[in-house]
């Protein structure tokens, strides 16, 4: 019985951590299910949906429920669930020393510094303005904005946790709008639009909206729904950011 | 020149994503050539007065199919070469505006625009699950033929 919760936990964890780091769903199953076949021969049963998973050895006792909170897009992390997944499946680890491992995966900082990752955010908003077809002008200007758009969003996800995401995106855009608008109306840009759909690309969630899509088409409807709806609901909160700064 | 441009700005671009979606250091270059090939190939069919729709098929094929060469070769999940490859092919600035349409009580433009985003994301998460299919499909040859279990 400890053992069966041994190996429920070993799977949770890294199922946790790859739902977090924004994999989709047939993912995050197959890796459960691949995980409690390596340590025990019942066929396990495992549900997925976006905010949380249930998960069970032979589908009657135990079954253990994690709510996953948090959600992002974290690739290094799934790389590094996949490496010791695969590390299991070639049975080179322990039960112990593969739930020590997943640990050791778990901690909350990124791989890159936080300074690097909104320069990238600012240099990814000047590319894309080029790759629209902007002008060099508008080069520096959309960098400015995205970056600038970015720093709020990360500031702001700090601030306010969770359920506040849309409204960090909201204000990340509202500060988009209005710093593009702003240089546009002292000259130092030239096409407003071009530089806000520039700029606003490192918010709108991409993976999420593809993910949505797979997991409706791998059939598991109701993650499908959530990812969508949550993948909707932030392009909504960046429309309706722009568009109030524009008001102003 | 204009090519060239947009073969800097596009590999730049994914490795800047990457960055942003906490890639591994050792996938950043990758990420940025897979995403370059991506964007150029949609570039040139879209100039070439391909349907954008179609275009954007391809280049997420073509993405799939590399991102899944990749993941055999180094063993890592496809998902860390195509998500950073894929974003400028999502339909980011096209939701953005039908929003803006939406808040300007324009539906007509609005619905117009929203279908087409739809379409778009639907035709590149097809991409990529045409990419698994084949990656399978070709896997299981490979078992067949060399006679493993």
């Amino acid at each position: 019985m400890k053992e069966q919760s041994q190996i429920m936990d070993v799977c949770l964890l890294a199922g946790d951590m790859m739902l977090k780091g924004g994999a989709d769903t047939s993912r995050v199953t197959e890796t459960m299910t691949q995980i409690a076949a390596v340590f025990d021969d019942r066929p396990s049963q495992c549900f997925v949906v976006h905010t949380g998973i249930i998960f069970s050895i032979d589908g009657v006792n135990p079954t253990k429920l994690i709510r996953v909170s948090e959600r992002s897009t974290d690739l290094q992390k799934v790389a590094d669930v996949n490496h010791v997944c695969r590390k299991i499946s070639g049975g080179d680890l322990s039960l112990k020393e593969a739930y020590s491992q997943l640990k050791a995966i778990e901690k909350p900082e990124f791989t890159y510094p936080t300074w690097l990752r909104i320069l990238s955010a600012a240099i990814a908003s000047g590319c894309f303005l080029m790759m629209f077809k902007g002008g060099w002008g508008d080069f520096l200007p959309a960098c400015l904005a995205g970056g600038l758009g970015f720093t709020g969003l990360v500031y702001f996800h700090r601030l306010t946790k969770l359920e506040f995401l849309f409204f960090a995106e909201f204000v990340a855009s509202l500060i988009i709008g209005a710093v593009s608008a702003g240089l546009t109306h002292f000259g130092l840009g030239h096409e407003v639009d071009k530089i806000i759909v520039g700029s606003v690309i490192p918010l709108v969630p991409g993976v999420l909206i593809i993910n949505a899509i797979r997991d409706f088409m791998a059939g598991h409807l109701i993650s499908g729904l959530s990812r969508g709806a949550e993948a909707f609901l932030t392009v909504f909160a960046i429309g309706m950011g722009t568009a109030i700064a524009f008001v102003l | 020149m204009h090519l060239l441009q947009q073969i800097i700005t596009s590999f730049v671009a994914s490795v800047a994503f990457g960055i942003m979606f906490n890639s591994p250091k050792s996938a950043l270059v990758k990420c940025g050539l897979i995403g370059m090939v991506g964007w150029v190939v949609y570039s040139v069919l879209v100039a070439l007065d391909v349907n954008t729709v179609i275009s954007t098929l391809i280049a997420a094929l073509l993405i799939g199919v590399i991102g899944q060469s990749y993941a055999h070769i180094y063993k890592v999940p496809a998902i860390i070469f195509t998500a950073p490859s894929m974003i400028p092919l999502v339909p980011g600035g096209a939701a953005h505006d039908a929003v803006h349409y939406f808040v300007q009580d324009n539906y007509h433009s609005a619905v117009q625009l929203s279908i087409k985003v739809f379409l778009l994301s639907i035709v590149i998460a097809v991409g990529f699950i045409l990419s698994e299919a084949g990656n399978q499909l070709y896997t299981k040859y490979l078992i067949r033929r060399k006679g493993m279990p």
